[in-house]
């Protein structure tokens, strides 16, 4: 009994519980619909880890919206609430394929030039964002929103001009090969790779009949660095301090105007990234004319909460939300279900981790009732602002707790 | 218990628990009927929590409470009031821009036919009680026009408006002039001779012995028993409360002053709606005395706090550091120019509350290079400096540095702010309300160290809002009014009546 108070008061039990419960509500769903939950969730599983291919699928989705799930729960634990993700997306993905048909260096200085070029297309979207809560107080969801709007407005502009419109398609021409990030993109199709490659058929499988590329290492790297920034660097500490408490902060002698504006250029380099490395990455490796929003900035707000804002929680949360997408899509395939089903058990496990400070108050109750035993306890409604399950929830927004 | 109608109310084995913390434990309470009844404990001792079960705002988990002997169920502050209890909280709960009338009805509207409202007949229900009471209040004034004594007197007429015949006074003094405070304690009486029961929440002794036929103590959630006022001493009720023996009396040596080390001239701030609260100011404070402002609260001393920590603008005048002129610059020019601050409201400006304790202890002096390896911030030195501070003021618990500083107590809190502004080895210390909320055994404490800054060679600037403060820890006593300083006493040569006086606008300057 003791180990279960104990494990519910640790932030990662919220996730477990909601990722359950999510599970459970979308049993219900395909129950209530008609389709065997059992076998709905064998070919989730079947769709998802199956085959090489479909986990080297999973960690190719996965990737961008690690990296904007990074740039929201950064921008979250400074206080910001970066919905403006999707557009600096955006804006990494125009000026990588901009840059990229552009020039032609050798494969690691164009690679490195479109890849810093991308990234810092967010990062001064971001900080645009950022200076103008900072120096006129326009709050940021508001700018966020517009600026989503311009860059997709934008982006179909650029596909529609001259230089870069491929004839008889809705896209831009592709970047140069010279940048692509995909695993030995060359060798894998030449004669002595196909030949090595037949004899390892799984290895065959994950790189020719995918674009497994460089990407989700850099994502990784990007969300351990983002979580050593925040927690152990005197730029993390006065970005927290400022999201924390602004007034504090500003006492404290804090520049809380440099730093509103670094938190947002940080979250849009993030978000700049993911941009980059899907164009470098994945076919069709341009833009193409997009009629709504992609998702990938509003998944990356599931992913951000689902890691209870844990820069770190983002990888296994990244890789959650794309295997529930990916192997969703094999529901669709072989039970006849429709995919909305993998929408509702997504929005209901978030739902559930938006909901930090219940796990502890259960271990609260349990532990209650276990020490007065057959006394039934009495229903807590009021939480004053002392009680300890409080702190722990702003602890986990605050990323330290993220993954103990 | 024996049941009894000579008592108003009577609480019996209270239990209340907040998760696996108990705020209360088997607490009785018996108020006799037409008594004034004090409930005396240390900030967390759980007074408020008894009262908040009295009034229906939290349930207890365990005991009953009988109202004129008799046993009720209190589940809603809607059930409290149809048993006859009003309660007054510390914050007053009136709409600015409504006048008395308004305010009083609020909630219990007096209606005509469908459901308009009948203004004419609740100004008539108004005046009745206002004079029945003979309280001094105009029922057409608007609240923003009229003092905070006034208001808290339309707060009672809003319990005796619904009916009440026990009222309860969260922390009533807390706002008060000294001519308030005895006006109030006249009302209190009056009350109790025309049958009403009073039960006061407060951690003042003076007044408990001014105001109080009988007097429960609270310690940590436990009854320390109820004592008859009349037989009692300020002593007594202090180590009942605490626990042990505090000294109430501040014990100082005599100041030694030097030269004048913070400069104020001409100073005017304006607030944040830009109407002028500090009008051209002038102060001195030497190094190594203490300087206290007495004054009402909203005469211009926020204004004047934000002024010297660069937080507001000054409009005209300046403020000298060692000669140096500081105003409308940043924070930081103020904490370059060894200006530390103790603010006011420790959670908005002291403390970011989900940072550790060790956190918070660097949070002016993160930058400096013993905390920092290139861009790392160094979490080891970080602790090692938290360590020694929190031994040093016996912050609790013993060892916290890696603890949240939003689940230590208020006490521990201000003690934090003060070992680092303190530790900074300050020339010039603004106390800005350094003991709000805080219990005797704390408030001893924060004086200690104001002392020592004093007697280390700093210029010591002390705000209160508390008048006992003012005039037992400073050395020289400046009177804040509208503004200005509008009187200047060196320690024993005035006393509180002649402050009070200049405090609310009275007397030649």
């Amino acid at each position: 009994m003791n180990t279960l108070i104990r494990f519910l008061r640790k932030p990662i039990a919220s996730a477990i519980v909601a990722v359950a419960v999510g599970f459970a509500v979308a049993a219900v769903v395909l129950a209530v619909a008609g389709f065997a939950p059992g076998r709905s969730f064998a070919a989730l599983f079947q769709g998802a880890l199956g085959r090489p291919k479909y986990i080297a699928n999973v960690i190719i989705k996965a990737t961008p919206i690690l990296l904007t799930g990074v740039a929201v729960a950064f921008a979250y634990q400074t206080g910001l609430f970066n919905i403006g993700a999707e557009g600096q997306y955006i804006a990494g993905t125009i000026v990588a394929t901009i840059v990229g048909v552009t020039f032609d260096f050798p494969a690691p200085i164009q690679i490195l030039l479109v890849i810093v070029s991308g990234a810092l297309a967010g990062a001064l979207l971001g900080a645009f964002i950022g200076f103008l809560k900072a120096r006129f107080g326009i709050h940021e969801v508001i700018t966020s929103i517009m600026t989503n709007w311009i860059m997709l407005y934008l982006c179909n502009f650029i596909v529609s001009t001259d230089a870069f419109h491929k004839t008889n398609s809705t896209s831009a021409i592709p970047i140069n090969p010279s940048g692509y990030t995909m695993v030995l993109p060359n060798w894998k199709r030449s004669e002595a790779g196909i030949e090595f490659l037949n004899n390892i058929p799984w290895l065959k499988d994950v790189l020719l009949k995918t674009d497994l590329n460089f990407g989700f290492l850099i994502a990784v790297a990007v969300a351990i660095l983002a979580g050593i920034l925040l927690a152990r660097t005197e730029l993390g500490y006065e970005l927290r301090a400022v999201g924390h408490n602004r007034d504090a902060a500003h006492f404290a002698g804090i520049n809380v105007e440099k730093n509103i504006i670094l938190a947002m250029l940080i979250s849009g380099t993030f978000c700049g990234l993911a941009g980059v490395l899907n164009i470098t990455g994945i076919s069709p490796h341009t833009i193409t004319t997009i009629a709504a929003m992609e998702g990938y900035g509003f998944n990356g707000l599931s992913v951000a909460f689902i890691a209870g804002c844990s820069t770190v929680g983002c990888i296994p949360a990244s890789l959650l939300f794309a295997g529930l997408i990916y192997g969703g899509m094999t529901v669709q395939q072989v039970m006849g279900a429709p995919s909305d089903i993998i929408s509702i058990m997504i929005g209901t496990i978030v739902f559930f981790t938006a909901l930090p400070g219940v796990m502890p108050l259960l271990a609260d109750v349990i532990e209650r009732r276990t020490a007065s035993a057959g006394d039934p306890p009495a229903p807590h409604t009021e939480v004053p602002p002392e009680l300890p399950a409080q702190d722990r929830a702003v602890r986990v927004d605050n990323g330290k707790g993220g993954e103990e | 218990m024996e049941v009894s109608p000579e008592y108003a109310v009577q609480m019996h084995g209270i239990v209340k628990r907040f998760g696996s913390f108990t705020a209360l434990d088997h607490v009785d309470l018996n108020v006799r009927k037409q008594t004034v009844h004090a409930i005396l404990g240390e900030n967390g001792a759980g007074k408020s929590t008894l009262m908040n079960i009295l009034y229906g705002l939290y349930q207890a988990d365990e005991g009953a409470i009988c109202l004129d002997g008799e046993e009720v169920g209190i589940a809603t502050p809607t059930d409290a009031i149809r048993h006859g209890i009003g309660m007054v909280h510390q914050h007053f709960m009136l709409v600015e821009n409504f006048t008395v009338t308004e305010n009083i009805v609020l909630g219990d509207e007096v209606c005509g036919a469908a459901g308009v409202l009948d203004m004419k007949r609740a100004r008539e229900e108004v005046v009745k009680i206002v004079e029945e009471y003979g309280f001094e209040v105009d029922p057409d004034a608007k609240i923003e026009d009229i003092s905070v004594g006034m208001q808290q007197r339309v707060e009672i007429l809003k319990a005796l408006y619904r009916g009440a015949d026990t009222l309860i006074l969260d922390e009533p003094t807390a706002v008060l002039t000294p001519q308030e405070i005895e006006k109030l304690i006249e009302i209190m009486h009056d009350l109790v001779g025309k049958g009403k029961t009073i039960i006061i929440i407060t951690h003042k002794l003076k007044e408990i012995l001014s105001s109080a036929d009988e007097c429960s103590i609270i310690r940590r959630g436990v009854s320390m028993g109820t004592v008859d006022v009349s037989k009692t001493t300020e002593t007594e009720l202090a180590s009942k409360m605490v626990g042990r023996n505090v000294s109430l009396t501040v014990e100082k040596t005599p100041a030694h002053p030097g030269d004048v080390i913070l400069s104020i001239r001409g100073l005017s701030v304006k607030d944040e709606r830009g109407i002028e609260q500090v009008r051209g100011l002038d102060l001195d404070v030497r190094a190594g005395e203490i300087v206290g402002i007495a004054g009402i609260d909203g005469n211009g001393q926020k204004e004047l706090v934000s002024a010297i920590c660069n937080l507001a603008r000054s409009e005209s005048g300046t403020i000298e550091v060692d000669g140096r002129e500081i105003q409308n610059t940043n924070p930081r020019t103020s904490l370059d120019n060894a200006v530390a601050v103790i603010p006011s409201d420790r959670h908005r400006w002291g403390l970011v509350l989900p940072f550790t304790v060790g956190e918070n202890l660097v949070l002016e002096r993160h930058g400096e290079e013993r905390f920092g390896k290139g861009l790392t911030l160094d979490y080891t030195q970080v602790n090692a400096f938290a360590h020694e501070l929190i031994e040093q003021f016996d912050i609790r618990p013993a060892g916290c540095e890696e603890h949240v500083a939003s689940g230590l107590s208020g006490g521990n809190q201000q003690k934090v702010i003060i070992a680092r502004e303190v530790s900074a080895s300050p020339r010039v210390l603004v106390a800005f309300q350094p003991t709000r909320g805080l219990d005797v055994g704390a408030i001893e404490f924060v004086h200690k160290a104001l002392l020592s800054v004093r007697d280390g060679g700093a210029a010591v600037l002390l705000v209160s809002f508390e008048l006992d403060e003012v005039m037992d820890l400073s050395d020289t006593i400046a009177v804040i009014y509208h503004g200005k300083i509008v009187g200047e006493f060196a320690q024993g040569t005035v006393d509180e009546g002649q402050i009070g006086l200049l405090m609310a606008g009275g007397g030649a300057k």
